[in-house]
């Protein structure tokens, strides 16, 4: 599979990647030799193999269910949280206006 | 007087608690060190009053008869990857400039309580995404190593090429890495050092920027297996902050470490013997299969057949998963903010993005878009996670026959800064011996062998089963003492 420059805008938006024509020029013949390379995979038979979900096997843990049970990644934390906003306004994250 | 520089993680720690010399001494020797190679630009920022700091308390703690901790009075470079309490921290990128983190990264604090203090943020490929040290937005850094008779700049390797960099010249005596693909082995190689992933989950992700988030690894990297050994064990613990975090004790790897390699077996992959690897890497290989027999061990050949499918099958699922963690980087919450006059939200994002995001970072977060977008997850995304399956089952079924695998780290050594812009696939391939452990989880290390006609470095890979850090380390020691690895970068910073 191939991509051409109107895929690769439509991927750059879904990625929210503002480029121009030139960029996306550039990147149709890189992204294309990459995926021309990763093709060979197709001739690996996995018919018979689970896609791999944990590289080490573990168990999801749950913790207490305390509020605060870890301080550091607890609540209570706002100024923390805006300390590096680039926009932080009355204790809340700033952005353009959303709704017209 | 004592030569500071000179010394490792064990001389510091053991000269500081018998008292031949200050933490401060040392701290601040180091940071004349720093302050002397900017044209390494292995730092990003240099923070010598940390450094001082903790010397300062190891100094006040030994003098009040305190216990002092494992890394005691050792100043370590920490990779630019670590979130680092009011230090910058920035991932070599240009969206993440002026973040100053309002937290600690587990991986760091632990150096901290064991007694370590910080030179500075280490310079890196950005967010990790690279193999030659060249995607930093703040610029390229230059290895300490030259060809003979050469002054071109050569490459220190990525990502942990900061890293790779300080401790091969000598302005630090150690440095974290984080290894994804290779980005602690590769530049280890590329330098003459060592540099140790462990198995997945020993060392805790919290407050180390994700890059691909089933693969990252923090390591250290130092110039000898023990100081590796040391400072492993100071990084590494359970942390119920990261859900993948193994929940297990941290072996005593210092004191477990044995040369002796009697009735362990060394598996020879064959499929590592791959086209287009250079002479001098094959020759270094069989030496080091000369030096582990020596050691009193088995040699023996393997098969891992999928190796030549691990690589893109990387190629697949690091970019989809960093396309994931980098949708983080939106404009609203830290870090750069790109707003055009008039633009409504969704053009912010693009615009920020657009403009935070180096090349590279940019390449791998569409191709991970696009192997996850509809219609081709199964293809893409589905298949390199069975393939990921496969080259899991070939460590799984070669355990059987050895204990611990030797191959090169890298198939090639250090090459020119610039000389392989033009294709990121020439690039990727330095990494082709690398991947297959990070696919598995598995602890790998590369350990210094030898240097080309050149003058390069070579380094060797050794690869363990999970939770064998120690087996890893051991061979590691017994390349280590026959190799007898002296050779240090001349220097013309």
């Amino acid at each position: 599979m191939s991509v051409d420059k109107a895929t690769v805008a439509k991927i750059a938006s879904l990625a929210r990647i503002k480029m121009g024509d030139e960029e996306l020029e550039r990147m149709v013949p890189e992204l294309n030799g990459i995926l021309d390379w990763v093709e060979q995979l197709g001739e690996v038979d996995t018919s018979a193999v689970q896609p791999m979900t944990a590289v080490i096997p573990n168990t999801l843990r749950l913790r207490d269910d305390v509020v605060d049970a870890d301080p550091l990644t607890g609540g209570g934390k706002r100024d923390d949280v805006l300390a590096n906003a680039p926009a932080a306004e009355h204790g809340f994250f700033g952005v353009p206006k959303v709704i017209e | 007087m004592t030569e500071f520089t000179e010394l490792g993680v064990k001389d510091i720690r053991d000269g500081v608690a018998a008292g031949s010399f200050t933490a401060r001494e040392v701290a601040e020797s180091f940071n004349a060190a720093v302050a002397d190679a900017a044209e390494l630009n292995a730092f990003i920022v240099t923070t010598p009053d940390h450094a001082l700091a903790a010397a300062d308390k190891i100094d006040a703690d030994r003098a009040a008869g305190k216990t002092l901790g494992k890394m005691a009075g050792v100043p370590i470079g920490m990779k630019d990857l670590f979130a680092t309490h009011g230090v910058q921290t920035t991932a070599a990128s240009h969206i993440l400039e002026g973040f100053k983190p309002e937290y600690e990264s587990t991986v760091s604090q632990n150096l901290w309580n064991a007694g370590a203090g910080m030179l500075g943020k280490l310079n890196l490929d950005q967010f990790a995404m690279g193999s030659s040290n060249e995607t930093s937005y703040f610029g390229n850094v230059n290895s300490p190593w030259r060809k003979a008779g050469s002054n071109a700049a050569m490459s220190p390797g990525g990502s942990s090429g900061g890293s790779s960099a300080a401790v091969a010249s000598r302005i630090a005596p150690a440095a974290t890495g984080t290894d994804t693909g290779g980005s602690i082995r590769q530049p280890a190689a590329f330098t003459g050092i060592c540099g140790i992933k462990p198995t997945y989950g020993r060392c805790s992700r919290w407050g180390v920027v994700a890059f691909a988030s089933s693969l990252d690894q923090a390591g250290p990297m130092a110039r000898t297996v023990e100081d590796c050994a040391i400072m492993l064990e100071a990084m590494a613990g359970f942390d119920p902050k990261d859900s993948t975090s193994l929940e297990m004790d941290v072996p005593a790897w210092e004191a477990g470490l044995s040369a002796d390699l009697k009735g362990k077996k060394v598996g020879i992959p064959r499929e590592y013997r791959m086209d287009g690897t250079d002479d001098a890497i094959l020759k270094s290989w069989e030496q080091g299969k000369e030096w582990l027999r020596d050691a009193g061990a088995e040699i023996v050949d393997i098969s891992l057949p999928h190796t030549k499918y691990a690589l893109p099958a990387y190629y697949i699922i690091a970019p989809a998963e960093a396309s994931s963690n980098l949708a983080r980087y939106d404009g609203v919450r830290y870090g750069l903010r790109e707003l055009p006059e008039g633009a409504g939200l969704q053009d912010m994002y693009a615009a920020t993005r657009s403009a935070g995001f180096g090349d590279e970072v940019k390449r791998r977060i569409l191709i991970g878009t696009y192997v996850l977008s509809a219609g081709f997850y199964d293809a893409y995304y589905n298949q390199a996670q069975k393939v990921r399956a496969l080259v899991a089952r070939d460590f799984e079924q070669a355990w059987a026959e050895c204990d611990v695998i030797l191959a090169p780290t890298t198939p090639t050594p250090s090459f020119p800064l610039n000389s392989l812009n033009d294709d990121p696939l020439t690039m990727y391939l330095n990494d082709v011996f690398a991947v297959p452990a990070s696919l598995a989880g598995l602890p790998a290390m590369s350990v210094p062998a030898t240097l080309t006609e050149d003058g390069l470095p070579l380094g060797l890979q050794l690869v363990g089963k999970p939770f064998d850090e120690q087996g890893v380390l051991n061979a590691g020691l017994a390349i280590q003492q026959r190799a007898n690895f002296t050779a240090k970068p001349e220097k013309w910073w």
